[in-house]
């Protein structure tokens, strides 16, 4: 319970201090929204309206104080280049980012899962080795340049993939909550969730290869590891199979350091979906997040930071909970 | 949650499977009904009048489709009657009359009337509207309104006025629902008078729009248009070239020549209301006329049309392009570094003893803007100038310009889809204007009397002379109009309008 308190006071802490570091930085840095939207004929008091109506004229502080109240009651203020609410906004392109971020977790697991265990049968002998030097590749690889790769390829030289949005506009009708994916599958509307699918499928990849790769790094090393354990001798000599060893005995202890990084890592695969997003022009918070700075929209920006770092804290969270519960030394202390 | 048999998901997750890889539409496949954009901006907002959306040249294309403009402007920059079929000054210009356009409704249903335009006028008149040239609007008020005719009073006296009601906010909206619904109930369902109703809308994604069948101006072309927001321009190449879109605009000149040559694609380049100049700010050593002119004589603007753009560009030597009023060919500073290096002479000036300063540059935001500027420091350091390039964002660029605080030298470029002197060389080179760089007091004397000026010849030919002055002067470096690329289906036929606002009424199927 203890635990619970200290984190969730940290957690609190944390985001004030993001707040604050937000609020002045996005004031101290070039970029004054009002410069970006008064027509060359204004006088210095059309500017000074304009600085007014957008709540810009007051002081430093009294316009932190004001942003606060209003963010603590979960009210963000009202988007500059959008004339609508942050808060809602940002919870109509959350479900966007979020259903992107778990495929793109779930493929992650699965192709680095995989390819670890076939890589610790494989160990000692020549295709180790492959698989060891394509995986340093798609290490090597950001996902940004996935993104641009599987463009040419599945948009361009074989075009049967969708290259933009979320889904044809044609079929986007009737949803009653922005998780598209999740809604159309629970109601049983496959073909909508197949075009939501098709649409997913690039920007997915382009997100899990390098989890992939560093879940394939870190489980294979971790694998090979338990491997050469006592608990594993003594299964091999009672008979189980390589790939039995590997799945039953090896596995469950390899996976407690691979699930804390790959914990880690989702939160880079997060902030990765900014870029990818706006290649594929799918409209989730990351390529809300690119336009709300070209615009200077303070208000949406710090929404924005604040959602960002609410998620991180809540995934960090997550994981160290996981993690706690899978290791029976560190649940009980 | 339904519940499913072991058949029903077995031919749910084949069916999956199959829309899952069954093909996105053919590359050249037909345009039908449906017209679709891979556009090159995002639309954030549906007010065309407030916000920094209302004063993007680009987004008119969409505000176009659903609003109605007071006067409607030709693919040439011409007029034509819009929401108002007349207009005019009274003899003293202390007067406007505006007749409004009968029988047109808005997209629900209800009457169109005088009392629209007069809201709509006195709205975004207010300073605290949130409209960023609320002074235009400011300048006429106390309207009466007699059957389709409404006249106003003359605040302060604007020859640009009613060009402005085709420009950038120059919208009608429409009072009663707005007034009922409010701004933020406007942004979620927003109507107009215009061609196309907004049928749905995903930010960042997607506009779909379907056809206003009572159109005032006829049913359009396409029963739906859908702008996809496509900003990467990797992406829409793409999107054009797998057929998934059905046009696409300011795509890489190279991709551009590369696609057009492509069997079932088309293209078409237009030269457009928006030009590259370099701002040149009155501080030291920009402060020489020599050191300003040399830097001008210096650049070869041709050349870099012709090797860094594949030829699309116009040069220029005013801030006025050819399809502008105040546009005057005799007008010329020509590329001559023998000349450019006499001038630097004169002032003290070689290549081994360079003048230094910097210039200021975006990076990605106009088509080869930084490697514009890197050939014209190259061009420069034959003549004498030794010039280190800075880059900054755009939006670096607007508050550095408002607060007078530019590089010496500072490339940007500067759209002017009415083609009028004051909304050009006016408010880039007037000292009062917040988007000038040059402030001098001999200039601001030859542009002060033309704001007020009531002969619209007189008018003109004012501004061709302020122009002519600062090229002797050496006050600013034009340097080319943009030209624009739009790909498109060869089944289509795509109007190219010279304000750069690719609109789909502008489109057509190819008879």
């Amino acid at each position: 319970m203890t635990v619970v308190v200290n984190r969730a006071a940290m957690a609190v802490l944390t985001l004030a201090g993001v707040a604050i570091v937000v609020f002045v930085l996005l004031r101290v840095v070039p970029g004054d929204p009002v410069a970006m939207m008064i027509s060359p004929g204004a006088s210095p008091a059309d500017i000074a309206a304009l600085r007014a109506h957008y709540g810009l004229d007051a002081p430093l502080l009294l316009q932190f104080w004001i942003w606060l109240k209003g963010a603590v009651h979960g009210d963000f203020g009202i988007s500059i280049s959008l004339h609508l609410d942050v808060m809602e906004v940002l919870l109509n392109r959350l479900p966007a980012t979020m259903e992107l971020a778990v495929l793109a977790l779930a493929l992650a697991i699965v192709l680095g899962l995989t390819v670890a265990v076939i890589g610790t049968l494989l160990r000692g002998r020549a295709a180790e080795a492959v698989i060891d030097g394509l995986n340093g590749i798609f290490l090597a690889i950001p996902d940004f340049i996935w993104a641009l790769a599987l463009v040419l390829i599945f948009a361009v030289a074989l075009p049967v993939l969708p290259l933009t949005g979320r889904i044809d506009p044609a079929l986007a009708v009737g949803f009653a909550t922005h998780f598209y994916l999740a809604e159309s599958l629970l109601t049983g509307r496959f073909t909508v969730a197949a075009n939501i699918l098709s649409h997913m499928a690039m920007p997915t990849l382009a997100l899990s290869l390098p989890l992939a790769a560093v879940i394939v790094r870190l489980l294979k090393a971790a694998l090979k590891e338990a491997m050469l354990q006592d608990y594993v001798l003594l299964a091999r000599i009672k008979g189980f199979s390589d790939l039995r060893l590997v799945l039953q005995e090896a596995l469950r202890n390899a996976v407690g350091p691979t699930l804390a990084l790959t914990g880690v890592q989702f939160t880079f695969l997060i902030g990765g979906t900014v870029i990818v997003e706006r290649i594929f022009a799918y409209p989730g918070i990351g390529n809300l997040a690119i336009d709300a700075v070209i615009n200077r929209d303070f208000p949406l920006i710090q929404g924005l930071v604040m959602m960002f770092g609410l998620i991180f804290i809540l995934i960090n969270l997550a994981v160290d909970m996981i993690v706690a519960a899978l290791n029976p030394r560190l649940r009980h202390g | 949650m339904p519940d499913f048999t072991r058949r029903q998901a077995l031919a749910a997750g084949s069916g999956l499977i199959a829309s899952l890889l069954a093909p996105v539409r053919g590359a050249r496949a037909a345009v039908g009904e449906t017209l679709t954009i891979a556009f090159n901006v995002n639309l954030p907002s549906f007010d065309p009048t407030v916000g920094p959306s209302s004063v993007n040249p680009t987004i008119q294309a969409i505000y176009r489709s659903v609003f109605d403009q007071y006067i409607g402007q030709k693919p040439d920059l011409s007029f034509q009657p819009g929401l108002l079929t007349g207009w005019g000054w009274n003899d003293d210009k202390t007067k406007v009359w505006m007749d409004v356009r009968s029988g047109v409704t808005w997209h629900d249903g209800s009457a169109f009337t005088p009392e629209d335009v007069v809201w709509s006028i006195s709205r975004i008149g207010k300073p605290d509207s949130g409209n960023p040239v609320s002074f235009i609007w400011a300048g006429i008020n106390n309207f009466q309104v007699q059957g389709n005719r409404i006249t106003a009073d003359v605040v302060q006296y604007d020859p640009v006025l009613f060009k402005w009601m085709a420009f950038l906010t120059g919208y009608v909206l429409p009072k009663a629902y707005y007034e009922k619904v409010g701004p933020q109930g406007f942004e979620k369902q927003p109507i107009g008078t215009g061609p196309y109703k907004v049928d749905a809308y995903e930010g960042n994604a997607y506009l779909r729009l379907k056809a206003n069948p009572t159109y005032w101006g006829g049913k359009p072309a396409f029963e739906t248009v859908v702008f996809k927001f496509v900003p990467d321009a990797t992406s829409r190449v793409a999107e054009i070239e797998s057929g998934s879109s059905d046009v696409t605009l300011e795509v890489p000149y190279e991709e551009y020549d590369r696609l057009k040559a492509k069997p079932g694609l088309k293209g078409v380049t237009t030269p457009i209301s928006d030009i590259g100049m370099i701002f040149i700010t009155n501080v030291a050593p920009m402060l020489d006329k020599n050191v300003r002119l040399a830097a001008h004589h210096a650049i070869d603007k041709q050349g870099i049309i012709k090797r860094l753009l594949r030829g699309y560009g116009v040069a220029i030597d005013t801030l006025e392009a050819p399809q502008y009023d105040a546009f005057d060919k005799t007008i010329k500073v020509p590329y001559d570094p023998a000349l450019a290096t006499k001038l630097l002479a004169a002032s003290g000036f070689s290549k081994e003893k360079p003048v230094k300063f910097t210039i200021q540059t975006t990076r990605g935001f106009k088509p080869k803007d930084y490697e514009m500027i890197q050939a014209i420091v190259g061009m420069w350091r034959n003549v004498g100038i030794d010039a280190e390039i800075e880059i900054y964002e755009i939006a670096k660029h607007f508050e550095l310009r408002m607060s007078h605080k530019l590089a010496p030298a500072a490339f940007y470029n500067w759209g002017n889809a009415i083609g009028d002197p004051t909304t050009s060389t006016g408010f880039a080179m007037f000292s009062k204007s917040p988007h000038s760089a040059w402030h001098s007091d001999d200039l601001d004397a030859k542009i002060g009397p033309l704001w007020g000026e009531k002969d619209e010849k007189k008018r003109i030919q004012g501004w061709k002379d302020v122009d002519r002055y600062i090229a002797e002067q050496g006050y600013v470096i034009p340097l080319l109009q943009f030209t624009q690329p739009i790909l498109f289906k060869a089944d289509l036929k795509v109007t190219p309008n010279v304000s750069g606002a690719l609109q789909p009424t502008l489109v057509t199927k190819a008879s």
